[in-house]
């Protein structure tokens, strides 16, 4: 309890991370209110070609796209695209990698050693090379992605969670419980995990903000979800060629995606700030 | 002594690691259920054609046979036929290197140029207003899609006001290649004109790839000046009375860089990431750009190879990173 308010309090002190947290709740909530606060709800799948390409005015607040559809709506609804590849991909991601990491860590012996043998290969190659790699053969579809996605960041999870596991094995409180005859399963759950959340937690943040760059470039290769899908990378991708009229087709969707990943990345960043005692001891130094 | 051991091991290293990244785009291409002949010839083709194609392909053999077929080939440097244009993809990816790598390196210059001095001016004035407005403009470079700040810079600096090319890597043909990189070919035929040209069409690539890379480089140089300032090696140049200037830019920078360069391979990984949108956009002839015309011509084997070259690539440049790392940093090797 205590720990929880200090947190907290330190939380609301840190202007920055909060400004991150609002820009991620405002976010949850256009996802799922995308219905009510667009201003033309339809236009994700019907078109106006008589309105096409018009700039913003109060009518169309981001303008019109090629299709004549109000880019503001679209950009609404393409959130909750943004935010399902999202949580679907690095939780999956993390489910994968955590448990992996936590036994591989525990363990030792030739198994342990060839998780993360495999796991360094997938680390060894920038993700979105073999991501686009999977993607291409998969074809272009929502769960294409997050599978992409998915199967090229579980090794982040594993690697991180092996060295803090590995570093937590040889603790006291750990030596202590597995003296009194607790199962490793109850070791591994109950005392090992929870002191190595704290690092999870901030990358699992910080991890939204690359998985969404990650899923926008893959829209704007033609590789996420297909047309007439409001995903924000594929509009930005759409609006090339009309170009330098249609200013506005290419600068709003950019815009939602730097808001975004840019209230992650804040938040993580506070969150480490809070969350690590090794920083936080660092940050009184650094007067 | 020690330094033998990093050597040898990063080596050991490396085999299985490129062997693995090979079995993994091999699986990745012939166990996910696609069918790369029905993209090729489309869905009308008439039986014969299918098999023949498969023959030509490869494809009608056992899996494992095809594997080992894939593994030789790759270790002679052969990426296979594109399924597009039906010219040996390694060709097609040399021929395209010299353009990539001129980019990354000049990037990875102009990034370090930048991100070197305002880090260490960030974390020198820390908690200025200096250091908070540097901090925004560092943290903006890593949530900024790069396709997108691309297309802003064409819109406003090409579009516009006219200052910069467009697109591509020169006016007309280019020099005669020599080397196969511009500036360096510009500078052996004496040619300043067409050298202004090369450098005028580089401006707006450089800057989008260098922003992100610069932000990182800040990133960790402003911890490692912060980390260096608070030891007590400092403490003891200035009771000693040594300038601040002389501290700062000579003990403290040196020792701080050590952190900076382990991050190398990271930044060629961003680089290397950003070079597939970013040569798209500006129309930059190199293996992204490769790639991104493969996906577009549904070419899975083209994908593939640009997935292994880059991947192979990437994989020496970091073992290198830690044998330099190795060799600079004398508590490694102690």
């Amino acid at each position: 309890m205590e720990t929880i308010r200090f947190i907290l309090r330190k939380f609301f002190e840190d202007k920055v991370a909060l400004v991150g947290l609002v820009i991620i709740t405002a976010l949850v909530l256009v996802a799922i209110f995308a219905g009510v606060l667009a201003t033309h709800p339809g236009d994700v799948s019907t078109f106006h070609p008589a309105d096409r390409l018009q700039g913003p005015s109060l009518a169309h607040f981001f303008g019109t796209d090629r299709m004549g559809s109000d880019i503001f709506s679209r950009i609404l609804f393409g959130a909750r695209i943004t935010i399902t590849i999202a949580v679907i991909s690095v939780g999956l991601s993390v489910l994968i990698g955590v448990p992996i990491g936590l036994l591989a860590g525990y363990y030792n012996g030739w198994f342990s050693d060839l998780l993360m043998r495999v796991s360094d290969i997938f680390l060894a190659v920038p993700q979105i090379v073999l991501a686009i790699a999977i993607a291409q053969t998969l074809g272009p579809a929502i769960e294409n992605v997050i599978l992409a996605l998915s199967l090229t960041y579980w090794p982040f999870w594993t690697r991180l969670v092996y060295a803090e596991t590995r570093a937590c094995k040889n603790e006291t409180f750990v030596e202590a419980s597995v003296a009194l005859g607790a199962s490793p399963f109850r070791v591994i759950v109950l005392h090992i995990l929870p002191n190595i959340s704290s690092g999870i937690i901030v990358r699992t943040t910080l991890g939204m903000g690359s998985t969404i760059l990650t899923a926008a470039v893959l829209g704007f290769l033609g590789l996420g979800p297909p047309a007439p899908s409001p995903e924000w990378g594929r509009t930005i991708a759409e609006s090339r060629q009309y170009l330098p009229n249609a200013w506005w087709y290419a600068t709003f969707p950019g815009l939602a995606i730097f808001m975004v990943v840019m209230g992650f990345n804040l938040l993580g960043d506070g969150l480490r700030d809070i969350l690590d005692p090794r920083i936080r001891r660092s940050k009184s130094n650094d007067r | 002594m020690k330094l033998l051991v990093i050597l040898v091991n990063r080596l050991a290293w490396l085999i299985p690691t490129v062997f693995g990244l090979m079995a993994i785009t091999f699986a990745i291409t012939h166990i996910i259920p696609a069918d790369p002949v029905a993209a090729v010839i489309g869905e009308n083709a008439s039986p014969e054609q299918v098999a023949a194609l498969k023959e030509k392909l490869g494809l009608d053999k056992p899996l494992v046979e095809q594997f080992v077929i894939y593994l030789t080939g790759l270790l002679r440097g052969d990426f296979g036929i594109s399924l597009y244009t039906q010219r040996p993809i390694s060709e097609d990816l040399f021929a395209r290197v010299p353009a990539t790598i001129e980019l990354s390196v000049v990037t990875l210059f102009v990034a370090i140029a930048a991100g070197i001095p305002v880090g260490v001016i960030s974390a020198v004035h820390r908690n200025s207003l200096l250091d908070h407005a540097l901090r925004i403009f560092t943290v903006s470079g890593l949530a900024i899609a790069s396709f997108w700040l691309a297309i802003l810079f064409q819109l406003f600096f090409s579009m516009y006001l006219g200052w910069t090319p467009l697109q591509g890597r020169v006016d007309g043909w280019g020099p005669d290649p020599i080397t196969g990189f511009f500036i360096v070919d510009a500078l052996i035929i004496g040619d300043f004109e067409m050298l202004g040209d090369v450098l005028a069409h580089m401006v707006l690539p450089v800057l989008t790839m260098a922003y992100p890379a610069m932000a990182t480089i800040v990133r960790f140089t402003r911890a490692g000046v912060l980390e260096a300032i608070s030891s007590n090696f400092v403490m003891y140049e200035s009771a000693m009375g040594f300038p601040r200037r002389v501290i700062i830019w000579k003990y403290v920078l040196r020792s701080a860089l050590i952190g900076t360069v382990t991050q190398i391979g990271l930044i060629f990984g961003i680089l290397i990431a950003n070079s597939v949108v970013v040569e798209t956009v500006f129309d930059w002839p190199g293996i992204g750009r490769y790639a991104v015309d493969s996906i577009l011509n549904s070419d899975y084997n083209g994908v593939m190879g640009f997935a292994v070259f880059t991947g192979v690539i990437f994989i020496l440049i970091n073992a290198l990173v830690d044998i330099l790392h190795g060799l600079i940093d004398p508590r490694e090797t102690r």
